[in-house]
Formats: C-alpha cells, structure tokens, sequence
C-alpha cells in the first residue's frame, strides 16, 4: 500500500492552515485512488506537540525534531525529504506552494526524479494519471495538466487556500514517528539569518493582496481604516495618484501608467473610480472587488465584484468581520 | 572734433615710459590683441572639436534673422525692464563702438578721426555719442541698483551652486569706467577752452566739476583718462571671453547660425552621417558630442535666466532648470579646456551625464520649447536634451517607469501595451456607420486619411475626440479612413525620449502602411503626430493637417454650420506645444471659435508662442518626475486669471492632463476643459436642434 | 566568474484578450507579441552586473524553437558575453522537468560558478526550472532571491520566505540563484542595442548534440502533459452585491475567500 506524504508547513503557533488543506486534499485523492495511507512530514524544533496536533488527520506523521530545523530551510528540508521519500516511496507528495515550498519542491522532485505539478487549485485521480489544474498565463487562462502516476510517484504543490480543509476523519489517528536528522544537513547553504524589510518599505509589485485607496478617502487621518483593513486581511496598501500628490502615501505605493504596475492576486479598490491611467497598472488579471458610492463609477465595469456604498460605513464593517473570521 | 581745438597735450604727442606714445600704444594694442586672439582660440579648441553641425544654408534668411533678432533686440521687450535696459546698453554700445575706435586711433595720431567722422558729421556724432555715454551710464546705475536692490526672482536659480553676480557688476563697473574715462578726457578739455554746452551733456558735466583746475593738472587728468580709457576698453575686450559676457562677441554670430529647421524637428543623432546605428556611442555623454553650435550655445548664454523663468519644468519645482544646463556645462567647458595648460583628458573630467547634468534634469524636460522661443540669444534646448537622452538610451540608463512603455511600443506599437488588433476599435468598425471613419484595408483608399495616434485609439476618454472628428467628418460628407491595426504608434515620444532606433522602426512601419493606401490629405488630432508626420523624416508627399485645421477651412466653406452654443461661461483657448510654438499654428484653432456664433472667448496672459505646457509632454504621461506643483494645476490658475470657466484644447495629452487638473485641485464642477472638435461637436448639435 | 544565465521567450498576455486555439492545448498565436520573460530580465541584469563587478564571462541559454533566438539577442544586447540556443524538434512539447534535464546536459558540458534563473516564468507559472537543473547540477540553490552578492567563493542571498520576512543565506559556489523581481533595476535595451549585436553568432546545441535520441527525447522530456487550456469563469462587469451593509460585506468576504484574499 503506498502512500500519500503531506509535508506540513508549520505557523508560528502549530501547524499553518495548509497543512489541513494539504491533508483534505491527499484523503480526497486517496479515496480515489483506493486503500491508501496519509502521512505527515513535520520539520522543526520542539515540534512534537505539534506533530501530535496533526495526528487526527493523517494515519503516520514523520517528525524530524532537531536544533537545525529551528529555521525552517529548504535545502534543509529537501535533504530529509530526499532520504524519507526514498525509503517511503509514496506515490504522491503533496507540498504548500508556499515561498519555502517554491525553495525546496523543485530541486527535490529533480533530486529524487519525480514529475512535479506546481500552483495547482484543482487535483484529480483517475485512470492511473494525475489531474491538475493551474492558472497559466498571468491567470487569464487555467490549464489542465496530468501526469502518469507511475512507479517514481508524483508530486505536486497546491495554491494556498484553494483547497477547503476538512474536520478530521473518523478512525484516523497517526502512528507518530521519530526520525533521525543527520548533521551537518546543508553543508553548502547556510542561513545567515531572518530579516524583517523595514516597514515603509513594502513593495506593492510583490503583494498577493492589495488595499488600494483612492480619492475617496477625502483627509490623510482617514487613511488609518484603510491600514487596519489591511492588517486584518495582512494585505499591503496601495493608492491612486490623488492620494501621492497629496504626499499622503509614498510614490512607490502609486499603482497606474505613472506609478508601479502591481499584479496580485486580489485588488481591493475604495474610492477609486477606475481610470484608465489607474487600471493601467493592474495587471495579472487579479480578483478585483471594489467599494464606491457611485454606481456608475468606471470601477464596476472592471471589477470583479462590487459594493455601492460609503467606504467610511463598510470599511470599517469590513475590517471587523474579517478579524471575527480570523479570530 | 572736441580734442582739436584744445590746448590740452594730445595723447599721441607724448612720450610714456621713455617710449613716444604711438609705439606704447602699439605695444599695449599688440599685447591685447594676442591675449584676445589667444583666449578665443582657446575657447574655439572645444568648438573645433565639437560634432558638425550644418549652419550656413539660407543665407539671405539668416540675415534677415540677424537683423531682427540679433541687431533689431526682438525679444528684448518680452522682459520690458530688463529687456528696455538692455535695448538701451546695446544700442550704446553699437554707437559708441566707434567713439572707442576714433580713441585708439588717437593713441597714434593727434586728432585722429575715422573715415567719414571728420567736420560736419563729427560734430554731430560727437554729440550723439555724448548723449549715448550718458544714457549707458545711467543704464548702468540704474542695473546696478536693480540687481542689488530689486533683483527679480529669476536672477536666482533655485539650482545654482554659485552665482555669477558678481562677474555682472565687474562688467558694469568696467562700462561705466570707459564712460566716465572718456567723460573725463573730453571734460578736461573742455574746462580748458571752455566750450561746454547742452550738446556735450556728459563731457560738459565733467567739465563743471573740473572747473578751476589749473591747466597743468587738468592735462594731467586729460592724458590719465585717456590711457584708462583704453587700457580699460582693451582689459573688457580679454574679460570677454572668460566671464559670462562672452556673449557681447558671441551672440550675434549665434543669432545668425540659429537653428532654421521646421519647428518641432529634433535634430538627427549626428548631421551627416549616413548610418545613424553605426557610431559606437548614440547621443551626447561628453561635451566634445554636441555640435559646435550647441557648445557656442553654452558660451553665448547670458545667465539672464528668461528660459527657466518660462520653464514649466522649473516652475513645477523639478530638478531641471534650461539654464543651468547651459551654465553647467560653459563651467565645465572653462575647466575642462582651460586658458593655460592642457585640455583635461575625458577620462579626468566629471562625468557630463551623472556628475555635471543629472538624469532627473534630462528626463524632466517637456520638450515644450517654452525656454528656446524667450531666449534672447536663440539658445537650443530640446535638442541637446533629446541628444542627452539618447545617450542615457544607448547606455541602457532609463529609469524603470519609462521602460514600460517603449517595451510596448516595440511590442506592440503603443505605449500602453494593448493589442495591435483593437487599434481600430474606437472607430466601431466603421459599419455603425456613427463614426464616419472607416478602417481602410490595404489597396483601399479615402480622400481624407485620419490618423489616431496611440493615445486616441486606446484611452477610453481619448477615443471621444476621434469620435467627435469623426461624426463632424460625416457630418461634412467627408471621405475618411484610418488605418487600424495597421498603425502603430507615430513615434513622436519615442524620438524624444532619446530612442531613436525604435523611432526609426515605428516610422518604417507607418510608412508602410500608409505606402499601400491611396489618400489626398492625412489629418490627425494629436499636434504630436502632426509634427512627427510633418518634421521627423516621414517624407510624406500628402499635405498633413491637424483637425484644428480642416474644421477650420469645412466651417469656412459652410460645409459645417454651427449652431448658437447658448453658453454663457467664457471660454479660452490653451495653445498646445507641438500646434502653436513649434509648428506655428495660432491662428486655425482661434478661427474656429471665432466661427461658432455666441462663444465668449478670452485669452490667456500666457497665450500662443508664450503658450504654458500642459504637463503632458508626452513622456510625463508615464513617468512623473519629482516636483511640487502640477503643470496642469498652474495652467488652470492662468486660465482662472483670465477669466475663463473653459479651457478648449486641441490636443489629447493636453485634454487628458487639464482635465485631471480640474479634478485633482477640485475644480470640477467650476471648470470644464474640452478638446475643439467636441465644442464645435456641441455646436452643431445646438445648430440642429434650433 | 563563469555565469550562466537561463532565459525564455514568452508571450506578452498583460493586456491581451487571450484565446485558446484548435488543439484546444496551446494559445491562440496570432496577435500574441512575444518578449523576454519578466523575471529573466532580471536575472540577466544580475549577470552582467556581476561580470563588470568580477570579470569573467556570462552565457545566456536559452530552450526553445528558432524564433526564441530574439530573447538571446537581446540578452547580448544587454551585455551578456556568449549565448546558447539549445534546438530541435524534438524538444517541443518539454515540460519544466525536460528543461532542466536539456539545460543540465548543456550547461555541465561547461566550466561555470553560478547558474541564474528568473524563479518564474509568466506563461507556465511553473516555478521549477531553477530548483530542478540544481538537482540535476548536484548544487546548492535558492529560490525568490531579492539581493545577490558574490564575496570570497561564496554567493550571499536574501530570498522570500513566509510572512514577508526576507532570510539572508550563504551559498558555495558553483550554486543556482532563481531570481525574483526587483532584485536590480535592468538596463534598458534599446532597438539599436538588439541591432548591434546581430551579427554575433550563437552556437546552437540539437538532441544529439547534448547526447539525446530524438526518438525516445519526447518520453524523457515531457512527463507532465497539457490536457487543455480553459478560460476561467468570469463574468462581464462586477456582480453587485445587494443587501444590507452587513449582508453586502458578509458577501464580499466569501468571495475574497474563494479567491485567496483572506
Ligand atoms: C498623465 C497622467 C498620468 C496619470 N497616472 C496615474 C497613475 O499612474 N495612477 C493613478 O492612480 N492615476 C493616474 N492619473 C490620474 C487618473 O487619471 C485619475 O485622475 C486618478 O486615478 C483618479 O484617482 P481616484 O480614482 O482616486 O479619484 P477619483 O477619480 O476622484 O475617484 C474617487 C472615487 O471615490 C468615490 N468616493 C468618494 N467618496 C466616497 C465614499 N465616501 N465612499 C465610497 N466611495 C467614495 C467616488 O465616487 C469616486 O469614484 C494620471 C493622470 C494623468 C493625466
Ligand atoms: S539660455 Fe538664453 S534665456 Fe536662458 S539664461 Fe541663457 S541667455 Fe538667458
Ligand atoms: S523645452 Fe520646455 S520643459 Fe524643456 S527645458 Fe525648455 S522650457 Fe523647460
């Protein structure tokens, strides 16, 4: 019986959000597959509490509890995943296509000599191959791929809350597991330390999720509700030109032909009309949504969804549901 | 002559040092001459090296320009005080030129005078030259005083790291010196023969204070200021060409040699070489690449600082200012080449781009031309800008934000990076039949070819003029076509931003495409593409209109009859750059409003060749530099000045940024800014319905 | 310094109405303009930018069918020393995995200190070509690097990691840096700078120059097959939410949810 290896991210406090969705997606894909095991790999210091946290999810959990691990490194990780997998041979690996995912996943696939699907929002099993689907092309077109789950096993990514995690299955429970770390894990990379980029100094091309304001904020001091909106939803801020000129917010957060072109995944626009000279800087097809009093603002004729409304009632509504969500 | 019929020692029958007077002079004169001759070889070293520059066709226009420009000060007045103050210096100048010269004559001979100037006709320029002196004098007072006590703002750059003020008080004091010196000369003179009177004013003025001198000192005073005088006149002549009044000698032949090309034309990368693209370096990235016109530009400048004060750049706060460019680089010029010891080798000096003129200054400049039509010595900008920038191109320095959109020119031929296919969309396929242009296909032809340039065909709000021209096309039953996704973007920007190969590209492609469509006249509704259609090398043997133009000559040949607008608010007219200043069409746009009945028009203070630029100037569509007030924004309160509640436009870029004006200083509402062929849309339509 | 630097052509689609075409597996090329991927273009300027630091030499490599020469060109054009076009038939059709396995043969064939990648490209969005080739190089690597020094033998990174933190690493050299946006600002490559360089030859490498049978080529290199390409669903204009303010935003939070904002 082969197996379904999750590799579990860890959050600051347990296991992060993915590693749920992650196991959901591999019990889905088993159920397909027929009799399958689910496991877990969990990396770190003192993850044992953690590890044991996931066992209702999966039927074992690998744990690779050792003082290298405390900085989550992907060469680190790639050369334990590298040793378990050859030993455990699943025929699917299912890894977060998290920035540490996109580190280590690629060379790890090419290390054991697996096929490799990245960024997937969709899985599916059937007829001895592997459906995936992903967005191609700045997410203006999705694609279908498969590949042929084999005797190398397969493994894949998949997108960060695209796949719905699921309350823990009946009967599961895992075997916990502990494994040896080698020293001297990562002799040719070493981590030389973590550093936070200094807080005015956030740069908007690289935001999956955008706040943007525009002119409808009407006075600087207003700008707070804006910046907590955007903490809860731990977005970045963007502006319109108005609110540059005014020296409200920095150039570099100017969004537009003259300003930076900025391609997340989700644009959140209030009070901002919608010129062409804005839009012009949203590119990658993104989930627009916006808020503006005015139903007739170009904005709607661009935007994915839209709210008519007063940004001053609903931003700070917003905020507040989404930080009940989030608890 | 004064000095004949006096008493006094004449100058030249002395003996000076042990030397008779002649062979002094002589010797003083041979001094001066060599040290003159020396520094101005010094200083055309550079010039000699400088890339060619072909400045000696159109003679006969030349002149005429010389004439008016040069001799006949015409834009002196644009600045009354100054400029009146300066009329009065040089015409004193001219005249007294030869009161200088009648003096080192008597350094030779007693009673010397020039050919012609003897009698009669001495007298009477004895007298004018008296007046002159006088009115220089107190010209130089009065300057003196101006710039000490009530110096106008413009006299300070924002950008200067040193003034030269005090170059501009040596040269007064020096004038004056020569004024008082021959003042002096002619005073003792005539204290002794007492011939003083209103037709001397000055002399005889000197003369009163010198009365009651004995006749030994007042000889004494009389040689002294003769040999001040010139002594003075032949240390002015050697100052020249080492301070900022080089210009004295520099600035006629400057006139003379301006630039005759159509306005608007950018210069090519170098004149007369045959393949552009096979220099090693494009552009300018050391002053030897600036055609030796451009760097007697830098010699001539004045300091007198009219191009910055009509800058919009400048007055927007940016980094550059037209004319600490020139001073910049005359400074460097004077380091780099200097009187004594050798040339400075270029790896040696400051870097031209980086260290002397900064990228923000380069990439700040509209191109508006604002600074060339104000400069009194016809100094050129725009070239040596767009020669600058060429250079930044070439060496791949362009910041991120212009990136983008000459990516997409390449890419796609426009700037926005839109599909080649929807350029002719705007025109709604020409089968609504709403628009009145039809997209040609290739082997079609039209009477009228219209061409939309990028921002036309693509910006949402840009497209309505298209739309307006056209329905006011089909309203005057006009054959038009456009040529869709066979366009590409006309290549205005591209030129000026410094990229000429992609320039090149664009042309070529256009040229195609317009090459296999038969067509009597093109007509376009951005004054940008008319003036590259026109100036840039197209070579198009059709004529080349700008729709101010022909809706002008339809309304004069009542093919377009307009209605009563029933508008009370007033209306004026914003020249755009590329219609008025540098393609010299005032007066289309103005015919058109005068021909809508009812239209209260108004002109601005800064109005036709003094026209203020937009802000749109094409590359700050998509890159905004650093400044502190908006263009558009300080063009609205020009036209809030005049009284005027709508601004009428002919130009997309300018519409696009007065538009954004009114909303950004929240004026909507109170303002409205129109492009003419929406207005004369609007008028029509009033026409129709009664 | 030795540095090779990978590069892909890929079509521009920013403001492009994207079509599929017939097969129902690829684009529709007609009216595509194509160009440099994004990310490359930073990858590269990191290159050059390295080799004027250091001396020694820069390739570009490139996969890809004649057409894609264009993306070496203007590699060259931004200073770039050497090319490589690996060309053939039979590479069509290669998946991420068969990129990196054909730029492994060519590239180990060479003496070289550091391999550049953009750590995406903007067509496949796969992210995988960097992390593969350094297994397949046997190298350490790193992926998303925002800054890159070279000092003593050793390459010094600050990648992305999670939460917006940037972690700083050490690499020995020879290494494989995927680079991401923003690491540089690239020079720009002007029209007459392409035109400068297009007389300089580029070797190209074909299957049996990097020891491939044509014949079972298409097996090894392309495991991850296109099935179909789709357009996501989405509709014409902004679907207004109604309801009370509260409803409105309730509503709006379940849609940014399904999209990944939350
Ligand atoms: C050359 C040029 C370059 C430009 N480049 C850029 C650029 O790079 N980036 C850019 O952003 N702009 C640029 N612009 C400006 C652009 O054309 C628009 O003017 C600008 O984007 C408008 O910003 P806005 O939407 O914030 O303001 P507005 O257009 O004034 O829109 C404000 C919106 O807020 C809404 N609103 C007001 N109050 C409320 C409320 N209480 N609740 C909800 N909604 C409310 C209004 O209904 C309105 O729709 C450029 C313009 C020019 C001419
Ligand atoms: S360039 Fe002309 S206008 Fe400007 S300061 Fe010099 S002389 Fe005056
Ligand atoms: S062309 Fe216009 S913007 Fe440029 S320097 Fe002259 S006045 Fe200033």
């Amino acid at each position: 019986m082969r197996k379904i290896l999750v590799v579990a991210e860890m959050g600051r406090a347990g296991p992060d959000d993915s590693a749920f969705e992650l196991a959901a997606a591999a019990r889905a894909a088993g159920k397909a597959l027929g009799e399958h095991r689910v496991a877990a790999a969990v990396f770190g210091r003192g993850v044992a509490e953690a590890a044991r946290g996931l066992a209702p999810w999966f039927d074992d959990v690998f744990v690779f509890d050792d003082p290298q691990l405390e900085i989550p490194d992907g060469e680190a990780w790639r050369a334990l995943l590298a040793l378990l997998i050859a030993r455990e041979r699943p025929l699917l690996t299912l890894i977060a296509h998290s920035n540490h995912g996109m580190d280590y996943a690629p060379a790890l696939a090419g290390q054991a000599g697996t096929p490799l699907v990245c960024d997937c929002v969709a899985l599916e099993v059937r007829d001895g191959r592997l459906f995936a689907v992903r967005s191609v092309y700045g997410g203006k077109l999705n694609a279908r791929v498969s590949v042929a789950l084999g005797d190398a096993g397969c493994m894949a990514t998949l997108r960060p809350g695209a796949f719905p995690a699921a309350p823990a299955p009946q009967g599961a429970g895992a075997a916990i597991h502990a494994e040896a770390v080698p020293a001297a894990l990562t002799p040719r990379r070493r981590c030389l330390g973590t550093v936070a980029p200094e807080p005015g100094a956030v740069d908007i091309t690289q935001s999956a999720v955008l706040v943007a304001v525009g002119r409808g904020i009407e006075e600087e001091e207003n700008l707070g509700i804006i910046h907590s909106l955007a903490e809860a939803l731990r977005a970045d801020v963007a502006c319109s030109r108005p609110v540059v000129d005014k020296k409200w917010l920095p150039r570099s957060r100017q969004v537009g032909t003259s300003g930076v072109t900025v391609k997340p995944k989700v644009y959140l626009a209030i009070g901002i009309s919608g010129s062409f000279q804005h839009m012009g800087g949203v590119k990658g097809g993104p989930f627009i949504a916006a808020i503006n009093k005015d139903p007739a603002a170009p904005i709607f004729s661009v935007a994915d969804v839209g709210i008519v409304g007063d940004l001053f009632e609903l931003v700070p509504l917003l905020e507040e549901k989404v930080r009940e969500l989030k608890g | 002559m004064s000095a004949s019929d006096v008493t006094l020692p004449a100058p030249a029958a002395q003996d000076l040092l042990g030397l008779p007077a002649p062979a002094f002079h002589l010797a003083m004169l041979v001094l001066a001459a060599a040290a003159f001759g020396f520094i101005l070889w010094k200083r055309a070293r550079l010039l000699l090296q400088g890339a060619p520059d072909p400045r000696l066709d159109r003679i006969g226009t030349r002149l005429a320009r010389l004439l008016f420009l040069g001799f006949g000060q015409a834009r002196q007045p644009r600045y009354p005080a100054a400029g009146v103050l300066h009329i009065l210096i040089f015409a004193g100048f001219l005249i007294l030129s030869l009161r200088s010269l009648t003096l080192l004559g008597e350094g030779f001979s007693a009673g010397f005078a020039l050919p012609g100037l003897a009698g009669r006709a001495g007298a009477a320029y004895a007298s004018l030259k008296d007046w002159t002196a006088l009115v220089v004098l107190a010209c130089c007072v009065v300057a003196a005083v101006r710039r000490a006590l009530f110096a106008p703002a413009r006299y300070h750059d924002r950008h200067a790291r040193k003034s030269h003020a005090r170059e501009a008080y040596v040269i007064l004091g020096l004038i004056s010196l020569l004024m008082v010196a021959d003042a002096l000369y002619e005073g003792a003179a005539l204290a002794g023969s007492g011939g003083a009177g209103p037709r001397l004013p000055l002399a005889s003025a000197a003369a009163l204070c010198l009365g009651g001198l004995p006749d030994a000192a007042l000889g004494v005073l009389h040689l002294s200021a003769f040999w001040i005088h010139n002594a003075a006149l032949l240390f002015f002549l050697c100052y020249l060409p080492v301070s900022k009044h080089f210009h004295v000698i520099t600035s006629l032949p400057n006139v003379f040699l301006l630039d005759l090309r159509a306005g608007g034309a950018v210069k090519p990368p170098r004149h007369g070489a045959v393949d552009q693209g096979a220099a090693e370096a494009l552009g300018v990235g050391r002053l030897e690449g600036f055609t030796w016109k451009h760097l007697l530009d830098f010699y001539t400048c004045t300091d007198c600082g009219r191009c910055s004060d009509q800058c919009p750049a400048y007055a927007t706060g940016t980094l550059l200012s037209p004319r600490m460019i020139s001073i910049k680089c005359r400074d460097l010029a004077y380091q780099c080449f200097p009187l004594l010891g050798a040339t400075v080798p270029p790896e040696e000096r400051p870097a031209l781009v980086g260290d002397v003129i900064a990228a923000g200054e380069i990439w700040s400049c509209t191109t508006c031309g604002a600074c060339e039509e104000v400069c009194p010595v016809l100094i050129e900008y725009v070239d040596k800008i767009v020669d600058l920038r060429r250079f930044l191109v070439d060496q791949g320095d362009v910041p991120p934000s212009l990136q983008k959109p000459l990516a997409a020119l390449e890419k796609h031929g426009n700037p926005y990076g839109k599909m080649a296919r929807k350029r002719g969309d705007w025109a709604g396929g020409g089968e609504e039949g709403g628009s009145g242009v039809r997209v040609l296909k290739e082997g079609e032809s039209a009477d009228l070819l219209f061409f939309t340039d990028s921002c036309v065909a693509y910006d949402p709000r840009l497209q309505r003029i298209g739309q307006a021209l056209g329905a006011l096309f089909g309203a005057a039953g006009l054959d038009c076509g456009t040529l869709g996704k066979d366009e590409v973007d006309s290549g205005h920007e591209a030129r000026r931003m410094g990229e000429e190969g992609l320039f090149e590209t664009l042309r070529d492609k256009n040229l195609e495409a317009l090459g296999r469509r038969t067509f009597a006249r093109l007509v376009t509704a951005d004054p940008h593409a008319m003036s590259a259609l026109k100036n840039d090398g197209y070579g198009l043997a059709q004529p080349i209109l700008h729709h101010s133009q022909l809706l002008a000559e339809l309304l004069a040949a009542g093919r377009l009859v307009p209605g009563p607008l029933g508008d009370e608010r007033v209306y004026t007219f914003h020249d755009p750059c590329y219609l008025g200043r540098h393609n010299g069409e005032f007066a289309a746009p103005r015919a058109v409003l005068s021909a809508l009945p009812g239209l209260r028009l108004v002109e601005m203070a800064r109005a036709r060749s003094r026209s203020f630029c937009c802000g749109g100037g094409s590359l700050y569509l998509f890159s905004e530099v650093e400044c502190e007030a908006r263009m558009g924004e300080l063009r609205l309160c020009m036209a809030e000045e005049a009284g005027a509640q709508v601004i009428v436009t002919a130009c997309p870029f300018c519409l696009l940024n007065l538009e954004d004006a009114i909303k950004t200083s929240g004026r909507e509402g109170r303002m409205e800014v129109l492009d003419l062929a929406e207005l004369v849309v609007r008028s029509l339509n009033r026409g129709v319905v009664g | 310094m030795e540095i090779i630097v990978c590069v892909k052509r890929v079509p521009d689609v920013a403001e492009v109405e994207v079509e599929v075409d017939r097969s129902g597996r690829a684009l529709e090329r007609q009216d595509l303009a194509y160009g440099i991927n994004e990310w490359d273009n930073f990858a590269i300027e990191a290159a050059v930018s390295l080799v004027e630091a250091h001396g020694g030499r820069s390739t570009a490599v490139t996969v890809g069918g004649p057409e894609d020469e264009e993306v070496l060109r203007r590699a060259l054009a931004m200073g770039v020393n050497e090319a490589l076009h690996l060309c053939d038939p039979a590479f069509a059709g290669a998946d991420a995995h068969g990129v990196a396995l054909l730029l492994q043969r060519a590239i180990a064939a060479r003496p070289f200190d550091l391999v550049l990648t953009g750590a995406i490209s903007s067509d496949q969005r796969n992210g995988q070509v960097g992390g593969m080739l350094a297994a397949l190089l046997g190298i350490p690597q790193v992926a998303l690097a925002t800054e890159l020094k070279v000092e003593n033998g050793r390459a010094v990174v600050r990648h992305e990691v999670e939460g917006g933190l940037e972690r700083v690493v050490e690499l020995d050299l020879p290494a494989l840096v995927s680079v991401q946006t923003g690491i540089n600002e690239p020079r720009y490559v002007s029209v007459r700078g392409i035109r400068k360089v297009a007389d300089q030859a580029i070797p190209v490498l074909d299957a049996a120059s990097l020891g491939l049978d044509a014949a079972q080529a298409q097996a090894l290199l392309a495991q991850v097959r296109i099935e179909e390409l789709f357009l996501p669903q989405r509709g014409k204009g902004a679907e207004m939410l109604e309801g009370s303010d509260e409803e409105k935003v309730l509503k709006l939070i379940e849609r940014l949810r399904e999209r990944g904002g939350l």
